[in-house]
């Protein structure tokens, strides 16, 4: 079982940066021969680095859309963040100091991100416009979420897991030394369901992730009078001309 | 069409149920062939139309980083699904920006995705049909591509060029408009949208010049093809005979006489639309828009001025300087854009919106008004969609909004705003943008038209509002059209320029 594991989360590991690296390039490499940031927008490069990190960190357009969407993904998206953060401590030895610190927080935010997700997918079943919408693999993609988040809840609340032998493992696998991972049914299902989550990441709407970084209407800053804007396409038709 | 009738107001401003299918049958009609080959489109619907369209979709997801983003990007979250005009005024959920976009994220995920390709039913892929097709046609023709969801969206996803890779994706199998495509043929054969001749534009000039000094006793002038002249004054064709368009003509001659700056129109290069923007089709934007540069650089003029036109001022403001060169910041060995940089005047901005002109000038003290002229106007502003989310004025964000407004109150007493869910970035499309102002799309406009009705309607019970200002050459041609559907006046639209006409005093120069 530890040899299957490891082979899993290497492989889905693998896939997860490399797609997601060749997704990026895809994205880097494809021109923007338009101005088209959404306006009111910044005018400067500074401008549009605050714009987007208040969309990133804040979720700012999706405020002004829908108060209770904006407020059930933001929880969700911050508590998968403390979430992911408190789970360095099985990949680092010693803990970092404030991976130690933010432990408790991060128990808890296990908590919020069931109820974010969870609301989520009440929102996406009972909103009429939110249903008609919906295609099969959303609703699955939060059954996974809300999966992964009970089963890792579980083994803190209810039925614990070896959480020395499953740190064992973790550090062993950075190292390429495999050691055995703790026998226990809900961490099994929490770490095949992450390795399911790595594996799609690249090629499903987990992509709004690094999208949002290279979406024009919002990482363009508004000065196309001031300074000509050209991309490669476009500008070669001036030379047929 | 006269059983086209207005939808009722909302009493509280709702979400609207679904109504699927509900515009279903609509579909502008389509371009015959003589319209398409005219602009090097195919003629009729090619027969090996499925495999071009996945080509040509490859095509632009290579050359539009924004598509690319757009077709992943999107998780189904809903943002956007209350925020169009189309949507709450028709109730069809194929109106929601989401399941527009979506129509061709099917088709992307079925043909450029591995889950699409192996599991399509899973992540709602489908197979390019003949009903697909016709499906994107119908649907992609009733967006005005005004932008409003991509304000709410948390990525920006702008459903507009989702529109614009669809409509070029058509016209590159033989499947056009007839309403877009045609004016795009008479603005390279004659030189204006509206297919107005240079003499008979003379014509109407000089009849302008009459009226004007009838009603004024001052000779203004409306000069055509002027050599030297400062300023070239690149408007929308409305503005030549539509009322009320041509009243902000007048208004934008009486500017440039009070202040004693030289124009000139071009009968050449007399239109100020760019309707290749609205079909997606990059080298036809590019044509409409050289023709404004070789306009420039025929009469030698220094400043390019644009007039009220909301989709013209989104090409000019934000694309003209990548298309034609006009603007500033070109690389000093970009010989196409030094070619019209030496001869521009860059103490000003290159182009100039006629609403900046007007304001600079007020700032400057070069205008006085009588504003008692304009009492009898209780006034509100609709912010046209892009003017308010695909350009800006004034060199800073927000000064599209600030200084058509502050215009408004230099030249008149009485000015309300509407709703502010409405207004500025918030706009709503007139219903009647993007190449939808036909009268084959008339139902579909008129719905479409309903939210900015519905707030119109409370100021005018509020306020007495009994004028609505904008800036925008088919918002103007729009809303004559479907307020008196509405039951309003039509002469309540106008222009921006049309009040400053009305206050301005020209003195005896």
């Amino acid at each position: 079982m530890s040899a299957l594991f490891a082979i899993l989360l290497y492989l889905a590991t693998l896939v997860f940066i490399v797609g997601l690296l060749y997704r990026i390039g895809g994205y880097a490499r494809t021109p923007a021969p338009l101005k088209i940031p959404t306006t009111p927008a910044p005018t400067t490069s500074t401008g549009v680095v605050l714009r987007i990190t208040r969309e990133v960190l804040f979720f700012e357009s999706l405020f002004k859309a829908n108060l209770w969407t904006w407020g059930l993904g933001w929880l969700f998206h911050a508590s998968l963040a403390l979430v992911l953060l408190r789970h360095l401590r099985y990949f680092t030895e010693p803990v970092w100091g404030w991976v130690a610190f933010i432990q408790p927080f991060g128990i808890y935010a296990g908590i919020t991100m069931l109820l974010g997700v969870a609301g989520l997918w009440a929102r996406r079943l009972l909103v009429e416009r939110i249903r008609y919408i919906s295609t099969p693999s959303d609703h699955l993609m939060l059954v996974l979420f809300i999966v992964i988040a009970v089963s890792g809840l579980t083994m803190k609340f209810v039925s614990h897991t070896d959480v020395v032998g499953v740190k064992n493992f973790m550090l062993g696998m950075m190292y390429f030394d495999i050691q055995p991972l703790p026998e226990h049914p809900g961490l099994y299902v929490h770490l095949f369901l992450v390795a399911v989550l790595l594996l799609i990441f690249p090629v499903s709407k987990l992509l709004h992730a690094p999208g949002v970084f290279f979406s024009p209407s919002r990482n363009q800053a508004d000065n196309p009078r001031e300074k000509r804007h050209t991309s490669g396409w476009g500008k070669k038709l001036e030379s047929e001309s | 069409m006269a059983d086209v009738t207005a939808p009722a107001y909302r009493v509280i401003p709702i979400i609207p149920a679904l109504k699927p299918g509900a515009m279903e049958g609509v579909k502008s009609f389509v371009a015959n062939d003589k319209i398409q080959e005219a602009i090097g489109f195919p003629g009729q619907l090619v027969d090996d139309w499925h495999d071009k369209v996945i080509a040509k979709m490859g095509e632009l997801l290579g050359k539009y980083r924004s598509l690319k983003v757009y077709m992943d990007a999107c998780v189904h979250c809903g943002a956007c699904s209350d925020k169009c005009h189309y949507f709450i005024g028709t109730q069809d959920p194929k109106n929601m920006p989401v399941a527009r976009q979506d129509l061709m994220r099917s088709v992307y995920r079925r043909y450029f995705t591995l889950p699409g390709k192996l599991f399509p039913k899973l992540v709602g892929a489908r197979d390019l049909t003949r009903e697909v097709l016709d499906e994107w046609y119908s649907y992609f023709y009733q967006c005005s591509e005004c932008r409003r969801c991509s304000v709410f969206c948390p990525y920006g996803i702008d459903t507009a060029e989702v529109t614009m890779a669809a409509r070029e994706i058509l016209d590159s199998v033989g499947y056009g408009q007839k309403y877009s495509n045609e004016i795009i043929g008479k603005v390279h054969k004659i030189g204006n949208n509206l297919g107005l001749p240079g003499p008979a534009l003379a014509d109407t000039l000089e009849g302008l010049e009459e009226d004007v000094k009838e009603a004024t006793g001052i000779d203004v002038r409306f000069p055509m093809d002027v050599k030297g002249a400062e300023v070239l004054l690149i408007t929308p064709s409305a503005d030549f005979f539509a009322e009320p368009h041509i009243d902000s003509l007048i208004g934008y001659a009486k500017v440039f006489h009070a202040t004693g700056t030289s124009w000139t129109l071009s009968s050449m290069s007399s239109e100020a639309g760019n309707f290749g923007m609205f079909i997606g089709n990059y080298e036809q934007l590019r044509k409409i828009a050289l023709r404004i540069r070789q306009a420039a650089l025929e009469l030698g003029v220094k400043r390019i001025v644009v007039g009220e036109c909301g989709h013209a001022w989104r090409v000019a403001y934000s694309f003209w300087n990548t298309l034609n060169g006009v603007g500033e910041g070109a690389d000093p060995n970009d010989q196409f854009a030094q070619m019209l940089q030496k001869q521009l005047d860059h103490r000003y901005k290159q182009p100039m919106h006629i609403c900046e002109f007007t304001w600079d000038m007020i700032g400057q003290g070069a205008l006085s008004f009588d504003k008692g002229a304009n009492d009898k106007h209780i006034i509100t502003f609709h912010d046209s969609c892009n003017v308010a989310r695909g350009s800006s004025m004034g060199g800073y964000p927000g000064g599209q909004f600030d200084i058509p407004r502050n215009i408004i109150k230099a030249v008149a007493n009485n000015f309300v705003e509407m709703s502010p869910s409405t207004t500025h970035e918030r706009t709503f499309c007139c219903g009647g943008g993007g190449g939808l102002l036909t009268d084959d799309l008339l139902d579909l406009r008129v719905k479409g038209a309903l939210p900015r009705m519905e707030v119109l309607q409370q100021v005018v019970d509020e306020h007495g509002v009994n004028f609505m200002a904008c800036i925008c050459a088919i918002c103007k041609a729009q809303f004559t059209k479907v307020m008196p559907i509405y039951g309003f006046d039509r002469r309540m639209v106008g222009g921006v320029h049309q009040l400053v006409s009305n206050a301005i005093i020209l003195g005896d120069k």
